[in-house]
């Protein structure tokens, strides 16, 4: 079965989401997702990122991450590659909206939207290399929203 | 270079804040800042009307999330109007619709405050 495989390497910066959405946008395009699905891709890999700086990196702008999308023929894998502290996706809850409000929290449901828009979320620390991949299929039948 | 901004429109008792561009982990705090200053200023019916808003991540809810309560707690609000569907869907996905009012357009948004346009 063919592939084809993308990077791109950015510092870690909040400042270079954009352009990592408009990696996503491109090659999703090309692999022939709807617009839906293209929308998903850029909010789930903007929510990994985002993590990574935050969370991984602790704000270090001197670190990189990686981004690469790998294209199969009934669907796309893009896999966000970190150094950094590793996310322990067990000790992860479901966010409840009215509690946070409560507790005037801005933060905390990245991992929710990942996990409604994509059809795999996987976590894999392997040495000091922590990687999520994020899989959706070309006739995915996720309905949820977004796009 | 920020990919966003946004606008200030003051009426007598409610104010509409434009949101333009992409809301995400870097943009999120001109959001607050927005925000800060109407709540510096005792304006605590805010109105946001996201017409011109392209993009937004959980980063961007947050922000609503962080000041729902204090602006309640003061009497005031935050209604979302005019969203386009693929940012009202990224609302949808968390259950923000149960939490905030989020209507069609800028006029209902305004109504829901007790108000009229012609008031305002």
């Amino acid at each position: 079965m063919g592939r084809s495989t993308y990077s791109l390497t950015v510092p870690s910066s909040t400042r270079y989401l954009e352009a990592v959405r408009s990696f996503v946008e491109k090659h999703t395009v090309e692999a022939g997702f709807s617009n839906r699905s293209v929308e998903q891709f850029k909010v789930a890999v903007d929510e990994a990122c985002t993590n990574v700086i935050k969370h991984a990196y602790r704000g270090d702008e001197a670190c990189k991450l990686d981004v690469s999308i790998i294209i199969f023929s009934d669907r796309c894998t893009v896999c966000i590659r970190d150094e950094g502290q590793s996310f322990q996706p067990r000790e992860y809850h479901e966010p409840d909206i009215f509690e946070l409000a409560k507790k005037r929290q801005a933060g905390g449901f990245g991992v929710h939207i990942m996990r409604r828009l994509m059809d795999h979320v996987e976590y894999t620390s392997e040495g000091d290399i922590n990687e999520v991949r994020l899989t959706k299929y070309l006739d995915s039948h996720n309905q949820n929203g977004v796009g | 270079m920020s990919n966003f901004s946004v606008g200030f429109r003051s009426g007598s008792s409610v104010e509409v804040l434009d949101l333009n561009g992409e809301l995400d982990a870097h943009t999120a705090s001109e959001l607050e800042a927005a925000i800060q200053k109407c709540r510096d200023e005792q304006k605590h019916r805010i109105v946001i009307n996201g017409a011109n808003l392209q993009y937004i991540s959980s980063a961007g809810l947050g922000v609503f999330m962080a000041y729902i309560e204090e602006l309640r707690d003061s009497g005031g609000d935050i209604k979302i109007a005019a969203l386009q569907p693929k940012v009202f869907n990224v609302f949808d996905l968390l259950g923000f619709p149960m939490l905030f009012d989020i209507v069609d357009t800028e006029k209902e948004a305004i109504e829901k405050f007790g108000v009229t346009q012609a008031d305002d």
